[in-house]
C-alpha cells in the first residue's frame, strides 16, 4: 500500500489562518456563544460578480480549495471529496422561509440550488474544470473524516494520485436559534479562554473551511503523513479505551508511542468525560492539544484539528494558546486526534511526522 | 503534469481491474419501498403489470397539492411509525421511517440474524434528510417546546443514525452520502469498494429521501417538474415527476458468502463516478460527466460496451438530462446500443434514493431476465435515434448498466452482473 501524505493546506476559520505562513501567531479570543470565521478578501480568490452570488460555505470552500491547490503547485486533481454537516445552511434557511412567508409563491432558484450539500465540492470542479470524481459526505461530525476515509482508500491503492480533500460549514440565524433553545449551544457567553471550565452544558458553535491536498507523492514541502482514520457511530464510554488500543494495534502503535493528542473537547460538560478519559488515562504524561476555543463547534471543526495536526507536524512548532497542559514533546513524531460529538460519532486519525 | 497524472490515472485504473475482477462484491439482500409498493415484491409486480405510481399530490400539506404530480408512498407517518413499533415521542423524519423500513427487509431477505457477527457497516444517503419536519415546525420551534425533538433529526446523517439503530448497529463505520441524484449510487460505491479493500465484511448501502414541500418547490421554480405523467426520451417530454422512496442492498464479501454459503442475488462488477464540470444543475450538452462515469464503470468490470445487455437510464424526462444522457449513451455504446429504458415513469425521481431504488430493479432483472417498459413513450426525440424499450421485454441477462446523473455535475454509473 502507498504511502499517503498532506501536501497542502488550506484554512478558514474563526481565527486568521487563510495565510499559509502564520501559524496562529495573533488570537483573536471570542467571549460569545456563537462565533464566525474571519474572511479572507474573496476578490483576491474569486472575480467580484461570481462571489456576490455564492454562499458564504461555497466561498469559503472554494477559496480554502484554492490555497490549498496553490501551495501543492496543482491546476487540476484527480478528486474532490468533502464533508459538511450542514452545508450551505443559510440557503436552505433562505428557502424555507420563502415558502412559508409567501405561502410556498414567488419562489427563485437559487437559495434551492445552493442548499443542496454537494454544492461545494460542485463548485469547485466547476471553478477548476476537474472531471474526476467527485463526493460528498454529509454525517454530522464524521462528515470529514468520512471523506477522509475515502480519499485514503483511493491513494493508498493508486487509484490516484492528488486528491482534494475538505470540510465546511457555514452558521445559520435559525439553525443557532432554535440550536440554543435544545441547549446545543451553551445558554451564556463564554470567554474563548474558558470555554473547558465553563461548567455548562452546549457548545460555542462556529463555522469554517478546511481543505488539504493528500498525494501519494511526498514533496519537500509536504506537512505530514496520514497514517489512518477510522470512526464509530456509537461508543461506549467503558468501551473507549479498548477500541483505542485496538485502532493503535492495528497501526502498530501503542499509546507511549503518541507524542501529542489533539482533543475534540468543546466544553460540554455532559459529554467532554469522554475527551477526559484520554486526558486524564493513557495520555495524562503526554502533550496535549485542543481547539475549538478557537474554532468554535460545528459539524467539521476536526478539520480544523488535522489543520492544527499537519501544521504542528511540519514546524515542530505548538502555539500556546493551544496547549492544554505543561508537557511538551522534544520531538513530535506522531499525532493522534480523537473527535465525536454529543457522544456519537467518534473519530480517530493519526498523522505521522514525514 | 496535469496531462501527466491523467494518464496515470488510466493505468492505474486498468492495473486495479485484475485485482476487482478476483473479489466480485455479492449483493444478499434487498429491500425497498416506493410509489409502486412496499417491499421488493410488490415493486416487482408493479414494474411487469405497467402500473405506475404517479398522482396528484394528495398527502403533502402544499398549495401544490391536487395539481402537482408525484409518486407518493400510501402509509402515513403514522402508519410507518407503527409498522416500526415506534413510541409517540419518537422524533423520526420521514426519510428516517422509510429508511428504516427498506433497510429492515434488506438484512431479513440477506437472512442476517446476528449484525454484529461481523464487521458490519451502513452507507446510506439523502438529499432532503429531515426537511420535512423543519419546514413543518419552522417557527413553531421558536414558540413552543412541543416539537423541538425533531430539531436533531434535521441533519443527514440523522436519518442513517436512525436506521444504524433499528438494525442493532454499534460501534461501526455508519456514514452518509448526499451528492443529490446521484446519491444512492455513490453509496452503492463506496460499500462495494469498502468491501473489496478488506474495510468491512458486509455493508448495508441505498439510500432514502421523503417528499418535503422544500423539494417540490425547489423543483418547480426550476421550472423542471412536468404538469402530467413524465416521458423519459420522449421528443415532448415536459420534465419530471418527484417521488420518494427507500431502497437498501446488502453486500458481502467473498470470504463471508462462502462461509456462511450464502445465496447471491447478483454482483456489483463496476463503478463509475465523475463529474460534469459544466454548470451547477444543468448537465452539459454532449454528457461529458455521464459518458467518463459509464467508461470509467465499464472499465472496472473489466468489460466492453457490447458486454452489457441492458441500461436502466436514469431518464428523468427533463428535456436536458434526457439529451445529454442519450448522447453519453451513443458516445459511449456507438451503434450498438443495447435495450434501454426508465423506470422513472412507474416512481418518479426518488433523487437520493434513486440509484439504490434502481439497482434493485437491476438485479430483479438479472434475476428473471427481464427488460422493463419505458412507460408513457409515443415520440423519439429528433436530435437522435434512440428509442427505449416500450414493452416488457424478456431477453437472458448477464449484464445490467444503471445511471445516475446529478446536480452539482455529480454522474454515476454502476454495473450489476448475475
Amino acid at each position: 500500500m502507498e504511502k499517503v501524505y498532506i501536501n497542502s493546506i488550506g484554512s478558514i476559520s474563526a481565527q486568521k489562518t487563510f495565510d499559509n505562513n502564520d501559524f496562529l501567531e495573533e488570537i483573536t479570543p471570542y467571549e460569545d456563544t456563537v462565533i464566525s470565521a474571519i474572511e479572507p478578501n474573496y476578490k483576491d480568490f474569486i472575480p467580484p460578480a461570481a462571489a456576490r452570488r455564492m454562499a458564504k460555505g461555497i466561498k469559503m470552500g472554494v477559496v480554502a480549495s484554492k490555497i490549498a491547490l496553490e501551495e501543492a503547485h496543482l491546476t487540476d486533481i484527480d478528486a474532490i471529496i468533502t464533508g459538511t454537516g450542514m452545508g450551505c445552511v443559510r440557503d436552505s434557511e433562505k428557502f424555507v422561509t420563502a415558502i412559508l412567508d409567501n405561502n410556498e409563491q414567488f419562489l427563485t432558484p437559487t437559495s434551492f440550488i445552493q442548499s443542496t450539500h454537494n454544492t461545494v465540492a460542485g463548485q469547485i470542479a466547476l471553478g477548476i474544470g476537474c472531471k474526476g470524481y467527485n463526493f460528498t459526505y454529509v454525517h454530522s461530525s464524521i462528515s470529514f473524516e468520512s471523506a477522509l476515509m475515502d480519499a485514503l482508500m483511493q491513494l493508498e491503492c493508486r487509484e490516484a494520485e492528488n486528491i482534494l480533500v475538505g470540510g465546511v460549514d457555514e452558521s445559520g440565524e435559525h439553525t443557532n436559534a432554535i440550536h440554543k433553545l435544545i441547549k446545543h449551544i451553551k445558554p451564556e457567553k463564554v470567554h474563548s479562554n474558558k470555554l473547558l471550565h465553563s461548567n455548562t452544558v452546549g457548545a460555542v458553535f462556529g463555522e469554517g473551511a478546511n481543505f488539504f491536498v493528500l498525494s501519494n507523492n511526498k514533496q519537500e514541502f509536504s506537512y505530514a503523513q496520514v497514517l489512518d482514520v477510522k470512526t464509530y457511530n456509537t461508543l461506549a464510554k467503558p468501551e473507549l479505551m479498548a477500541v483505542l488500543k485496538a485502532f493503535l494495534k492495528e497501526n502498530e502503535l501503542s499509546e507511549a508511542d503518541i507524542d501529542v493528542l489533539i482533543s475534540g473537547n468543546n466544553g460540554d460538560i455532559d459529554y467532554d468525560d469522554y475527551y477526559l478519559d484520554l486526558t486524564n488515562g493513557p495520555f495524562k504524561n503526554t502533550q496535549q492539544v485542543y481547539y475549538k476555543h478557537l474554532s468554535g463547534e460545528f459539524n467539521t471543526a476536526s478539520a480544523f484539528g488535522f489543520w492544527l495536526g499537519a501544521k504542528i507536524l511540519k514546524t515542530q512548532h505548538t502555539p500556546s494558546a493551544i496547549t492544554l497542559n505543561t508537557f511538551r514533546a522534544n520531538k513530535i513524531e506522531s499525532i493522534l486526534l480523537y473527535n465525536q460529538y454529543r457522544g456519537k460519532n467518534h473519530s480517530f486519525t493519526l498523522l505521522r511526522r514525514c | 503534469m496535469v496531462a501527466e497524472s491523467r494518464s496515470h490515472f488510466t493505468i492505474n485504473l486498468t492495473l486495479d481491474n485484475r485485482k476487482i475482477m478476483s473479489t466480485g462484491v455479492a449483493i444478499t439482500g434487498m429491500g425497498i419501498i416506493s410509489a409502486i409498493g412496499n417491499n421488493v415484491a410488490e415493486n416487482y409486480s408493479a414494474l411487469l403489470k405497467k402500473r405506475t405510481g404517479i398522482s396528484h399530490i394528495s398527502k403533502i400539506d402544499t398549495v401544490h397539492k391536487g395539481s402537482i404530480m408525484v409518486g407518493e408512498i400510501e402509509f402515513t407517518n403514522g402508519e410507518l411509525e407503527a409498522i416500526l413499533g415506534l413510541g409517540p415521542n419518537n422524533n423520526y423524519s420521514r426519510t428516517a421511517l422509510l429508511g428504516a423500513i427498506a433497510a429492515k427487509e434488506a438484512i431479513a431477505d440477506a437472512k442476517i440474524t446476528n449484525i454484529k457477527a461481523y464487521r458490519t457497516g451502513l452507507i446510506s444517503s439523502t438529499s432532503v434528510g429531515g426537511m420535512d419536519m423543519t419546514e413543518k415546525f419552522y417557527y413553531d420551534y421558536l414558540e413552543s417546546g412541543d416539537n423541538r425533538r425533531y430539531i436533531e433529526g434535521h441533519h443527514a446523517g440523522d436519518s442513517t443514525e436512525k436506521i444504524a439503530e433499528q438494525l442493532g448497529l454499534d460501534q461501526s463505520l455508519v456514514t452518509t452520502i448526499s451528492t443529490a441524484c446521484s446519491s444512492a449510487a455513490n453509496a452503492i460505491m463506496f460499500g462495494a469498494r469498502l468491501i473489496k479493500s478488506g474495510k468491512l465484511d458486509r455493508v448495508i448501502v441505498g439510500g432514502a429521501d421523503c417528499l418535503s414541500k422544500f423539494t417540490i418547490n425547489g423543483f418547480n421554480t426550476l421550472m423542471i417538474l412536468s404538469n402530467t405523467y413524465n416521458t423519459p426520451f420522449d421528443e415532448n417530454r415536459k420534465g419530471l415527476n418527484l417521488g420518494e422512496a427507500a431502497a437498501y442492498l446488502v453486500l458481502e464479501s467473498e470470504f463471508l458468502v462462502k462461509k456462511e454459503d450464502k445465496k447471491v442475488l447478483g454482483y456489483v462488477v463496476g463503478y463509475g463516478n465523475a463529474n460534469d464540470a459544466y454548470h451547477q444543475t444543468a448537465s452539459s450538452e454532449n454528457g461529458d460527466g455521464a459518458t467518463l462515469a459509464m467508461e470509467k464503470a465499464l472499465a472496472v468490470a473489466g468489460l466492453v460496451p457490447k458486454d452489457i445487455d441492458y441500461i436502466n437510464a436514469h431518464g428523468t424526462a427533463t428535456g436536458n438530462n434526457d439529451l445529454s444522457e442519450g448522447r453519453a449513451i451513443i458516445r459511449v455504446f456507438g451503434e450498438e446500443v443495447p435495450e434501454f429504458s426508465s423506470t422513472k415513469a412507474y416512481t418518479g425521481h426518488t433523487l437520493a434514493a434513486a440509484g439504490a431504488i434502481e439497482a434493485v430493479y437491476a438485479v430483479l432483472a438479472l434475476q428473471n431476465n427481464i427488460i422493463y417498459p419505458n412507460l408513457n413513450f409515443k415520440t423519439p426525440m429528433k436530435e437522435f435515434a434512440l428509442v427505449p424499450e416500450t414493452s416488457l421485454k424478456e431477453k437472458v441477462l448477464n449484464t445490467v448498466l444503471s445511471n445516475s446523473l446529478g446536480f452539482g455535475g455529480n454522474c454515476s454509473t454502476l454495473i450489476f452482473s448475475k
